[in-house]
C-alpha cells in the first residue's frame, strides 16, 4: 500500500500529452475513475488491515452476529449508485468518437493494414478513391494496395506509408485490413480501433497539436506484431495542403 | 455448521492412485494442475527474461527449441508460441481444473453427506480425457512448425487459414484447437456430476440453502461450466472446420495473406470472438467463484463467527454468475461492434461490480468482532481479499468503454487480470490447499514455511503488478515480443527491468511451497481428525 502511493507520486512512467478535446476529456474521466479507485483501494486495505489487528485471538468470546440486513442494503446501494453514475460520466468519451453526428467537410483517408505494416490513401483532387484488386497487389511493385489502373479514379491516388492530418481539422479515417485482424492506436489521441478484414470501421478525430506520433498495432497478429510501427504527422492546414499537391501526380 | 463434515475423515483413502474414488481423483487434478503451474510458471520467466534482454544468445533455448532459438536468440514465433502456452495451461489446465477438479472432488461429497459423486466413473473418465487434452497441448508445440502464435485466444483469421499467417499456425494450431475440444469435452462431463452431485446426493433433510457456501459455489460454477463449454466445444469445432474442411465461418470474402489470394467468403470474425468470450467470461468466474467459497469457510472458522450474511452470498454468488453470462462484450469495445452493444454491455459490466462489492463488505463483516487466528489458510485468505479488492477496482476502469479505448490490450490489462484471475484465483488455491491438506495427504503442511511463502510471495505479486499498471498508463501494448521498434517504449525498459525481477524474486519463492508440498506430504504432522478446531 505504501508503494502504491509512491508509485503515484513518482510515477515510473505516464500517459503522453494529450492532442486532442477527445482525449482531454479520456483523461479527466481518468482522473475522476482513478480518485474514486484510490480511495476505495486504500480504504478497504486500510480497513482489512485494522480488522485484523484489532480482532486478533485474545481469547475472549467471538461476537454472533450473523447478518445485518439494513448495513447489506445501504453498502449494495452506495456501490450501485457510485459505479453507475461514474460510468454515465464517462460514456461520453466513448459515445462521442464512435455516434457523434458526422463532421462535415471532413478529411476523408484510408487506412490499410496488412501483416506487417501500415498504407495510408488520399482520394486526391477528385475526391474518390479508385477500385482496387487483389490480383494486382504488389509490394514491390508500388501498388501495395492493389489499384487498378483501369479505373481511373484511381489515378490520383495518393498511396503514402506516413500518416499525414491537418491540425483542427476533422479527419475520418476507414480502417480496413487485407488479412489478419490488427489494430489502429494512436496514444496522443487515446483511442483504439480494432482493423477487420471484410470490414470498413470508421475512426473520427481532430488533433489540435502539430507533431510527431507513433502508430501502434495494438492486436496480435503474427510473428511482425511489434513491428508493425508507423508515424502520424500532424501538419499545420498549410502546410498539408501544400504536401497533397506535391503528391498529386500531373 | 460449514466443516462438519470435512473433519469427519482425514486419512487418505486406501485405494490404487487410478481408482475413481472421488478423493483419488482429487489428487490426480492436483498433480495434473501443479504440473501445469509449475511449466506455465517457467515459461512466464522466459517470456519476462526475453522482453528485457531480447538479444541475449542463451545455450539452453537452443537445444531446448534448435528451430525457434537457433544460435539461441529467440525469435518473435517462439516468444509468441510461449505466450500462448502459458495462458493456455494458466486458465485451463490450473484455473479451472485445481478449483474445481481438485477441490469439489475432494471435499463435495462428504459436505453433503455423500459416500461418492453422482457419477464415480465417469468423474475418474473426465480426469482421463483432461489428460489427454493436456498430452495433445504439449504436442501441439513440439511439432514440426512449433507452437501457434494467436495466444490462449486464438483469434480467427490469424488461426483460421493455416501456415501461411505464421509458423506454428500450421499443425501447432490444429493440434491446439483439437485440445481444447478435448478438454471442453472432459469439463462439461465433470460439470454435469457435480450438478447431478449436488442435486441428488444431499444428506436426507438438508434443504440448498443449508449446504456450506463451498458447496454452492461448486454447484454455481458447474453450472457455468456446463452452460459455457457447451459453447466453446462447437465453435472449436467450427474453427477446426474452417482449417481442415474448407467452410468459412470466421473467414471474411477479399483476403489475401502474403501472396495467396483466400477463398474465403461471407464468414465473420467477430462471430468467433463473441462464442468465444462467450465461453471466456465465465471462465473467469469458474476460476474464482470457488475460491469465493472457500474463503467464506476459512473466514468464518479463524475469526469463530458465523458467515455473514450467508442469503447475501448465495444470492451475490448467483448474480455474479448470472451477469457473468451477459457480460461478453466487454473484450470487444474496440472489436468493431456496434457502439450501442458496447453501452449495453458497459452498464451490465458495472452491475457486475454491485454484487462484487457485496461480497467484500459481507468478509469484512464476517472477520468483524470475530476472534481472528492468523494461521496459513487465514492468511492466504487475507492475501486473495486484498488482491482481489485491487483487481476490482482496476476492473472499474476497463469496464467503461471510453477507457478501455485506450487500455485494453496495454499491460493495464495485463496487470488486471493476472491479479483478478491469476493471484487472486491461486491464492484461494493455496488456502485451499493449507486448509484441506489433510484430506489430501492425511498430513499437515508445516505452518512456519506456509506462513514465510505467504508473506514472499504477496509481496513479489503486488511488486509485479502494481508497477506492471503504469505500463498500461503509457499505452504499452501486450503480446510484443520486444519493445525495440517504438520510440515511446525505450524509457519504459527500467520498469520492465523491475517488474522481470520482482518475477524472479517470486517464483523462487515458490520453492517454499514446493518444498512444503513435498515434506510435508511424506513426512509431516499426522492430521487429528479435527485438524483446524482444536487450533
Amino acid at each position: 500500500m505504501v508503494a502504491s502511493i509512491v508509485l503515484f507520486v513518482a510515477p515510473p512512467a505516464w500517459f503522453p500529452t494529450p492532442i486532442s478535446a477527445l482525449a482531454s476529456s479520456f483523461d479527466s474521466q481518468f482522473h475522476r475513475t482513478l480518485w474514486l479507485t484510490a480511495v476505495g483501494f486504500l480504504g478497504i486495505q486500510i480497513l482489512l488491515i485494522y480488522v485484523v489487528l484489532r480482532y486478533r485471538n485474545r481469547g475472549q468470546a467471538p461476537a454472533t452476529f450473523a447478518g445485518n440486513q439494513r448495513l447489506e442494503i445501504l453498502w449494495t446501494s452506495l456501490a450501485a449508485l457510485l459505479y453507475f453514475s461514474l460510468a454515465l460520466m464517462g460514456m461520453p468519451v466513448f459515445t462521442v468518437p464512435h455516434l457523434g453526428p458526422e463532421p462535415p467537410g471532413a478529411e476523408i483517408i484510408e487506412v490499410n493494414a496488412h501483416q506487417f505494416a501500415w498504407n495510408f490513401r488520399y482520394p486526391g483532387p477528385d475526391g474518390k478513391f479508385g477500385r482496387t484488386r487483389l490480383d494486382l497487389i504488389s509490394d514491390a511493385g508500388g501498388n501495395p494496395l492493389g489499384i487498378d489502373p483501369a479505373d481511373p479514379a484511381g489515378k490520383d491516388d495518393i498511396v503514402v506509408s506516413t500518416l499525414r492530418v491537418p491540425e483542427g481539422r476533422d479527419v475520418v479515417l476507414t480502417l480496413k485490413s487485407r488479412d489478419v485482424i490488427h489494430d489502429f492506436f494512436v496514444r496522443e489521441l487515446r483511442v483504439k480501433q480494432d482493423v477487420v478484414p471484410g470490414m470498413d470501421i470508421p475512426y473520427r478525430f481532430r488533433a489540435d497539436r502539430t507533431g510527431a506520433f507513433e502508430i501502434a498495432c495494438a492486436e496480435l497478429c503474427g510473428l511482425g506484431h511489434s513491428q508493425m510501427r508507423a508515424v502520424m504527422l500532424v501538419l499545420p492546414a498549410a502546410d498539408y495542403e501544400r504536401w497533397k499537391n506535391t503528391q498529386t501526380p500531373q | 455448521m460449514e466443516e462438519h463434515a470435512d473433519s469427519a475423515i482425514t486419512a487418505p483413502p486406501r485405494v490404487p492412485w487410478y481408482s475413481s474414488d472421488h478423493r483419488a481423483v482429487a489428487r490426480l487434478y492436483f498433480f495434473l494442475a501443479l504440473m501445469a503451474v509449475l511449466t506455465g510458471q517457467l515459461l512466464s520467466l522466459i517470456m519476462r527474461f526475453h522482453l528485457v534482454h531480447p538479444q541475449a544468445k542463451v545455450g539452453w533455448f537452443e537445444s531446448l527449441w534448435p528451430i525457434g532459438a537457433q544460435g539461441g536468440v529467440m525469435t518473435p514465433e517462439l516468444y509468441l508460441s510461449i505466450l500462448t502456452l502459458h495462458g493456455t495451461l494458466m486458465v485451463f489446465f490450473v484455473l479451472t481444473t485445481a478449483p474445481m477438479g481438485t477441490f469439489a472432488n475432494l471435499v463435495l461429497p462428504q459436505q453433503l453427506g455423500a459416500a461418492h459423486m453422482a457419477y464415480p466413473r465417469l468423474n475418474a473418465l473426465s480426469f482421463w480425457i483432461i489428460a489427454a487434452s493436456f498430452l495433445v497441448l504439449i504436442a501441439s508445440f513440439v511439432g514440426p512448425g512449433g507452437g501457434p502464435l494467436s495466444g490462449w485466444t486464438a483469434y480467427p483469421p490469424l488461426s483460421a487459414i493455416g501456415a501461411i499467417t505464421g509458423p506454428g499456425e500450421g499443425l501447432g494450431q490444429t493440434l491446439w484447437l483439437v485440445s481444447i475440444a478435448i478438454f471442453c469435452l472432459g469439463s462439461l462431463l465433470s460439470s454435469i456430476n457435480i450438478i447431478a452431485t449436488v442435486i441428488d446426493r444431499r444428506a436426507p433433510g438438508m434443504r440448498l440453502m443449508e449446504m456450506p457456501l463451498t458447496c454452492w459455489n461448486w454447484f454455481v460454477t458447474a453450472i457455468l461450466g456446463l452452460l459455457s463449454f457447451s459453447v466453446l466445444l462447437p465453435a472449436g469445432l467450427l474453427l477446426l472446420m474452417d482449417r481442415l474442411a474448407g467452410t468459412s465461418f470466421f473467414v471474411p470474402g477479399g483476403m489475401r495473406v502474403g501472396d495467396e489470394i483466400i477463398k474465403g467468403s461471407g464468414g465473420s470474425p467477430l462471430l468467433w470472438q463473441h462464442l468465444f468470450w462467450f465461453f471466456g467470461h465465465p471462465e473467469v468466474y469458474m476460476a474464482i467463484l470457488p475460491g469465493f467459497g472457500v474463503v467464506s469457510v476459512i473466514f468464518s472458522v479463524f475469526s469463530k463467527k458465523p458467515v455473514f450474511g450467508y442469503r447475501a452470498m448465495v444470492a451475490s454468488t448467483i448474480a455474479i454468475a448470472f451477469l457473468g453470462m451477459l457480460v461478453w462484450g466487454h473484450h470487444m469495445f474496440i472489436s468493431g461492434l456496434n457502439p450501442y452493444s458496447s453501452i449495453a454491455f458497459a452498464v451490465l459490466t458495472l452491475a457486475i461490480a454491485v454484487p462484487s462489492s457485496v461480497k467484500t463488505f459481507n468478509w469484512i463483516a464476517t472477520l468483524w468482532g470475530g476472534q481472528i487466528e492468523l494461521t496459513s489458510p487465514m492468511l492466504y485468505a487475507l492475501g486473495f481479499l486484498s488482491l482481489f479488492v485491487t483487481g476490482g477496482l482496476s476492473g472499474i476502469v476497463v469496464g467503461q468503454p471510453g477507457l478501455d479505448q485506450y487500455f485494453h490490450d496495454t499491460y493495464f490489462v495485463v496487470a488486471h487480470f493476472h491479479i483478478i484471475m491469476g493471484a487472486a484465483g491461486i491464492f484461494t488455491i493455496f488456502a485451499a490447499t493449507a486448509y484441506w491438506f489433510p484430506l489430501l495427504f492425511g498430513r499437515m503442511m508445516n505452518e512456519t514455511l506456509a506462513k514465510w511463502h505467504f508473506y514472499l510471495t504477496f509481496i513479489g505479486v503486488y511488486a509485479i503488478f502494481l508497477p506492471m499498471h503504469f505500463a498500461g498508463f503509457a499505452g504499452n501494448p501486450r503480446r510484443y515480443p520486444d519493445f525495440t521498434t517504438f520510440d515511446f517504449l525505450a524509457p519504459l525498459m527500467p520498469l520492465h527491468r523491475a517488474i522481470t525481477h520482482a518475477a524472479y524474486f517470486t517464483a523462487v519463492v515458490q520453492l517454499l511451497f514446493l518444498v512444503n508440498l513435498a515434506w510435508s506430504a511424506i513426512r509431516g504432522k499426522i492430521a487429528p481428525p479435527d485438524p483446524w478446531r482444536g487450533l
